[in-house]
């Protein structure tokens, strides 16, 4: 491929994804353009595929095809975030959003909606878009994206992933044009340096930074990788990434290897995540059909190739020594450092590693400039952050926010609050790495500095909201149940000491704990910060340490009393039966599986039968009492 | 050493060493090997690993060290139909550990094994992106989210029935 033939794809196809991206009106002149009368675009994200949305499309073309449509075009795109409320289907120019679609749903929508002449199908609506006297506000205006700011997720739900065309005419590879035309290695760094952009995947390490090192490093062969292991369960921001706009890392993984010169390049990515890896593949060999990667990119002389690798299901493979090792076909575990990788990396040359949301932002920073980037977001703290928000929250699915966006604007106004009537107790973020943010720290803007002065960390970008049937005491035991699986078992402070903090919290919350155990876990939590060879280790304890700093009441509740407010650990919960709520039916004696219940020799006034009680010394707090009492007289505290 | 007659035709491992022959060249080959083996017999018994090691020239301990480093590879045989529940954070916090329960009481084993009649087996898994749906849980590639304790049974009886 030549530039003029990228140039006349982009001419050929703009005002189709233009349409994606204008307010109604203008959508709607654009439109005429196209030849395409309306554009109906499915999420095709793991979140929406999950719940049943290739059955939706199938159902769309059979609908079009039996009413003989022939001038709308259907798109299967990435994620457009709001996964909770799959499968979505927006139809342009007007930009309806239709949630919760079924194929019955779809195929209304064809006969009421995509006919000529025909009409939004209100009701099938997302309510969010729906005002109270009727009146329909584009989706970009409901609480959840109005808040938004999306650089690198600018391409996910707008186009089709799996059509290189598409992603050409949005914008891909346009920073690859420039930077092979006319810029320098050094220009390229430059620019990124200028642009304030750190990794995002968790350390926050500014990424010009890193690409100067490896630049410096001697050597013919050097490497440039990308992280696609996104270890931390409940993140899903890569994923997405790489399921709506895979092009955009392929192009992002080439400018880097210019820069810092570089001719191959490793994609290592979750097994767990097979679209993502199906549609990273299809682009890779479209890339390559086009010109647009291999020998002599786009005639300009330069050479860059990407493989694909798989990883297998290992957390501690995101940490970048260690998954330089997995590529090399070994045990993933981590090396010491110093030699960092930008000298000594994959197969000992020097090599880049940077995580796919940070790829994410390479081409706008290259063709709208570092200036403009370096003014999103907070001091140190530049561009914008994917949060996968998940957890208790009303709207979970994926958000990108400016740096700086406080957390009660994610969790009140994007989130949409806490259902059910619960109330917002903590959001964890970092995950296994990280920390909580209490109730009391909501206001805090969100940047790397700011996140770290309250004891947790960015990470990679989940975001679980915790309300107050969460016990904290019981998270961090959750997380250290998974650190300690995941140690890779290579240094001792990380191998024994997981399992150590480990069985001080199950300690806890069996309700065996000792006052003592407390200082022990503080004691145990430092010398695995300060000695652990990789940071799976050194961040290991801080889930404990964060909890035990906002929630310490928690922990001496369960140590002291023997209690768990939230009546999540098991052991300290007491089931108890309401002498008068109970009809002394027998039916909870009939289903414990231990006897545990009798009757006493109590009757309540107005019943017949005596009430039954639990012999609490007997009881195995399954809960089968409770779950069969049709009187709501068994209590659970 | 005994002849394995238990894992595997000749058709499989034909596949095997074409895939061995194919990757044997490129760097770091092992990991997609072993994957690929996988995929061929279900599960990695020793002699398959055996072949593997033999295939690259490299110790059968290399191998293994590799096979058992890594949560997706298996040396035991899995069940017809692959339970995976998600024990993510997300889907954690909204009380997948009652779906497991609820699955391991209908199947009467634990996570890990797998049933007597080979139908089934249990594992749990870290996340598979759909926490929009979380609690979640996956039986071979199909993915079941929103779930409910109660749901569990349904579930199973409609593969039992298909059997």
């Amino acid at each position: 491929m030549t530039i003029q033939e990228l140039e006349s794809i982009r001419k050929a196809k703009g005002d189709l994804i233009k349409v994606r991206r204008v307010i109604r009106e203008e959508g709607e002149k654009l439109a005429k353009k196209t030849g395409y009368r309306k554009q109906v675009l499915v999420c095709g994200g793991t979140g929406c595929t999950s719940s049943k949305s290739m059955q939706v499309i199938e159902q769309l073309e059979k609908s079009l095809k039996e009413l003989k449509i022939d001038d709308v075009l259907i798109v299967k795109t990435g994620c457009f975030g709001l996964c909770s409320l799959g499968p979505i289907v927006i139809v342009y120019p007007e930009g309806a959003f239709y949630s919760q679609m079924t194929p019955e749903h779809v195929k209304t929508v064809a006969e009421k909606h995509l006919v000529k002449g025909g009409e939004i199908v209100k009701e099938l609506l997302y309510q969010g878009t729906v005002m109270k006297d009727g009146s329909i506000i584009p989706f970009a205006e409901t609480p959840f994206y109005k808040k938004q700011l999306r650089i690198a997720l600018r391409n996910c739900g707008v186009i089709a992933p799996e059509d290189i065309e598409e992603a050409i005419a949005a914008g891909d590879y346009e920073a690859l044009e420039k930077v092979l035309t006319s810029m320098t290695p050094d220009d390229v760094i430059n620019e990124m340096l200028a642009s304030g952009l750190r990794g995002r995947g968790g350390a926050g390490f500014p990424t010009g930074r890193k690409w100067a090192f490896a630049k410096a490093s001697a050597g013919d062969i050097k490497y440039v990788c990308c992280n696609a292991d996104e270890g931390d369960p409940g993140a899903f921001m890569d994923r997405s990434v790489l399921e709506g706009d895979p092009h955009c890392v392929i192009e992002a993984m080439t400018i880097a290897g210019y820069a810092i010169g570089a001719h191959q390049g490793y994609v290592y990515v979750r097994a767990e995540y097979p679209i993502a890896v199906q549609r990273l593949k299809i682009a890779i060999d479209q890339a390559h059909e086009r010109g647009l990667l291999g020998d002599n990119i786009l005639g300009l002389g330069f050479d860059f190739d990407i493989e694909v690798r798989l990883g297998a299901g290992a957390f501690v493979c995101g940490e970048e020594t260690a998954l330089m090792t997995s590529i090399e076909g070994h045990r993933g575990e981590p090396r010491p450092r110093p030699p960092f990788p930008a000298v000594k990396g994959l197969f000992g040359k020097p090599t880049i590693l940077n995580n796919v949301e940070t790829w994410a932002n390479v081409n706008p920073i290259i063709t709208k400039g570092a200036k403009w980037f370096s003014e999103i977001g907070t001091e140190t703290s530049k561009g914008t952050k994917v949060f996968a928000l998940g957890g208790n929250i009303t709207n979970v699915g994926l958000v990108e926010v400016p740096m700086g966006t406080t957390l009660r604007e994610i969790v009140e106004e994007i989130g949409g609050g806490i259902p059910n009537g619960k109330k917002f107790k903590a959001a964890q973020t970092g995950g296994p790495s990280g920390g909580c943010i209490p109730a009391q720290c909501i206001d805090t803007p969100i940047d790397y500095d700011s996140l770290i002065s309250i004891g947790s960390m960015m990470g990679s970008g989940g975001m679980i909201i915790l309300d107050d049937s969460n016990c904290m005491v019981d998270i961090s035991k959750f997380y250290l149940e998974f650190t300690a699986d995941e140690s890779c078992g290579k240094c001792t402070p990380c191998r024994i000491g997981t399992k150590r903090l480990l069985q001080l919290l199950t300690k806890i919350t069996e309700g065996k704990g000792e006052p003592e155990d407390i200082q022990k876990i503080e004691e145990l939590a430092s010398h695995m910060k300060s000695s652990s060879l990789c940071a799976l280790g050194q961040s290991a304890p801080n889930p404990v340490l964060s909890t035990m700093r906002y929630f310490r009441n928690e922990y001496e509740e369960h140590i002291n009393e023997k209690k768990c407010a939230a009546g999540v650990c098991k052991a300290m919960l007491n089931y108890t039966i309401d002498k008068d709520k109970c009809i002394g039916c027998g039916l909870c004696a009939k289903n414990c599986p231990v006897n545990a219940i009798s009757k006493t020799d109590y009757v309540a006034a107005g019943h017949k039968l005596p009430s039954m009680a639990i012999d609490s010394a007997k009881c195995i707090k399954c809960g089968a009492c409770l779950a069969n009492c049709k009187f709501h007289a068994i209590e659970r505290k | 050493m005994e002849q394995c007659t238990a894992c595997g035709t000749a058709e499989q491992l034909k596949k095997l060493q074409a895939v061995i022959n194919e990757s044997r060249e490129t760097p770091g080959c092992l990991m997609h090997i072993l994957q690929e083996a996988q995929a061929i017999y279900g599960y990695l018994p020793l002699e398959v690993q055996k072949t593997i090691a033999e295939g690259l020239g490299i110790s059968l301990s290399e191998v293994y060290g590799v096979a058992t480093f890594y949560s997706q590879f298996s040396l035991k045989p899995k069940g017809k139909h692959r339970i995976s529940v998600c024990l993510g954070t997300a889907c954690y916090v909204k009380g997948s550990d009652k779906i497991l329960e609820e699955v391991e009481k209908e199947l009467g084993i634990k996570c890990g094994e797998c049933t007597a009649d080979g139908l089934f087996s249990i594992d749990s898994c870290r996340c598979v992106g759909a926490c929009g749906l979380a609690p979640v849980m996956m039986i071979g590639e199909e993915v079941y989210g929103k779930l409910t304790p109660d749901m569990v049974k349904g579930i199973l009886d409609s593969y039992r029935e298909e059997k």
